[in-house]
């Protein structure tokens, strides 16, 4: 469909959900999470303030923007940050994720 | 003990606007919150950021939201018992129940309501194996009373706005204040970074970026850290270590009070008065959940008025409830005072 992408997100479990995104609402991935009431907490609302958004990307896909100062500065504080890390709040969604794949990070 | 009409558990914006919805209908309120200040996530996580969906503010500051809404209420005498965990609610009997905290605080009142919001505030804690034994004996994780700090050595690690408030604070009363952070770059508001600079070139703050606490040493209390800086560990005395990585909300004991939880959020009738599985315990604000729930902190207050005046009707079942205008009846507080509108008068213009 016109703008709409589908992106496949693991949980903590390890259970796969197909999210299927628009990308013409001012999305971001982590917003599509939260939607599909995916276990994410996103407490600070999106704001790169409490790194609950945390997530791996696990495929190469193009067009997923560069981390702002902002994600890089937080994702510096995770314990668990990897160099596969995003928070998921800061990635507005385009057509251009379509087949996306990510994983939920664990705290 | 402290006795009230109402216990208000969390004193975010729903939390508050429930006392001057209780005081309205003469019922006392007394607050508990885990933190040590109130306003709940506005104070907590974006006190200087605005909010712009507040009816008739086009904008306003979160904290300053917080403190008009302390303004309001304040005529209505709340009690706070703050920096306190409610652990434990039992019902005693009909219209009592009894809410205990972490250290031990006995609260009784005639209703509950629930306005705890994502939870109470936990810290994220460092990933050092004997941090828990060096908890309170020289590990803080949060700054209570800055006075403790006094004359002693100090070490907080941490690159956000609350590492960088409290080092450039605590570094005015300490013998020597570290401030360790992982990377160079800080995240904070501009002129705390700029203070921080201002400081370390005064001698005042000891920088280490980037840097990491890697080891604790001590008998009883904390003695030393271990700090790993550029490929090298050295050891630093000092007398607290205070990590500042941010915080994180969790359900914790509310889950275990045999109410209705779904999906982290306790469940209630929004069709009327949003009270719980347990008559005389309600929850208002973003810890309930029902068909459609918004999160926002206009459904919190919307909800903080329906269940006073629920609570109303089961202390008071002879009485019949009216809704007044505050316009009209004007507002008595518990202290005294009144506020009310201009009178009209009967006057001919000559
Ligand atoms: C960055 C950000 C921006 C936001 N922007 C907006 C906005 O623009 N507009 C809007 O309407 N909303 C906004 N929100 C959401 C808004 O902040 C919440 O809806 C609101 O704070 C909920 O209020 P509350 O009183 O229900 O709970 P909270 O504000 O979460 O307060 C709950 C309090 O309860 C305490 N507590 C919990 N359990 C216990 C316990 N067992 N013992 C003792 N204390 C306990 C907690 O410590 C906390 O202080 C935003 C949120 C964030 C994070
Ligand atoms: S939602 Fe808080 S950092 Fe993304």
């Amino acid at each position: 469909m016109k703008n709409e992408i589908i992106i496949t997100v693991k949980d903590l479990k390890g259970k796969h959900h197909i999210l299927h995104c628009p990308t013409d609402m001012g999305f971001t991935l982590k917003d599509m999470c939260v939607a599909y009431e995916l276990p994410m907490e996103a407490v600070c609302g999106g704001m790169a303030m409490c790194a609950t958004c945390h997530c791996y990307i696990l495929n190469d896909i193009i067009g997923i923007p560069q981390k702002n100062d902002a994600e890089t500065a937080l994702l510096s504080e995770v314990m668990t940050t990897t160099a596969n890390s995003r928070l998921a709040c800061q990635i507005p969604l385009t057509n251009e994720m379509n087949g996306l794949y990510i994983e939920i990070a664990s705290e | 003990m402290i006795e009230t009409d109402i216990l208000i558990i969390g004193a975010g914006p729903a939390g508050l606007f429930t006392v001057f919805e209780a005081g309205l209908l003469k019922m006392r309120c007394h607050i508990i919150d885990a933190l040590p200040q109130i306003g709940g996530q506005l104070s907590e996580l974006y006190p200087k950021k605005p909010i712009f969906d507040i009816p008739g503010f086009p904008s306003v500051l979160a904290g300053g939201l917080i403190d008009n809404l302390y303004e309001q209420i304040k005529q209505f005498k709340p009690g706070f018992t703050l920096n306190e965990y409610a652990i434990n609610l039992t019902k005693i009997e009909e219209n009592l129940f009894e809410v205990t905290t972490n250290k031990g605080t006995v609260h009784r009142a005639k209703a509950i309501v629930i306005a705890g919001g994502l939870g109470s505030f936990e810290p994220k804690k460092p990933l050092i194996d004997e941090i828990s034994s060096f908890e309170e004996k020289g590990v803080n994780y949060f700054v209570k009373n800055p006075e403790d700090y006094t004359g002693k050595n100090v070490v907080i690690a941490g690159g956000g706005d609350s590492a960088l408030d409290w080092a450039i604070h605590l570094s005015e009363i300490t013998s020597s204040l570290t401030l360790i952070h992982r990377r160079n770059e800080f995240r904070g508001a501009l002129d705390s970074v700029e203070k921080v600079r201002l400081l370390k070139q005064k001698g005042k703050i000891n920088l280490i970026t980037p840097a990491e606490v890697t080891q604790l040493h001590g008998n009883e209390t904390l003695e030393a850290v271990s700090v790993e800086h550029e490929g090298e560990t050295k050891t630093i005395k000092t007398d607290y270590f205070i990590p500042l990585f941010g915080l994180v909300p969790r359900l914790g004991p509310i889950a275990n009070w045999g109410l209705e939880i779904e999906r982290n959020a306790v469940k209630v009738d929004n069709s009327t008065d949003y009270s719980t599985n347990i008559p005389g315990i309600y929850a208002v604000g973003d810890i309930n959940t029902y068909p459609h729930k918004m999160k926002l902190i206009l459904c919190g207050f919307h909800e903080a008025a329906m269940a006073c005046q629920s609570i109303y009707q089961r202390l008071n079942p002879n009485k019949k409830f009216v809704l007044k205008y505050t316009t009209v009846s004007g507002i008595d507080g518990f202290d005294g005072t009144r506020k009310e509108a201009e009178k009209q008068v009967v006057a001919s213009i000559d």
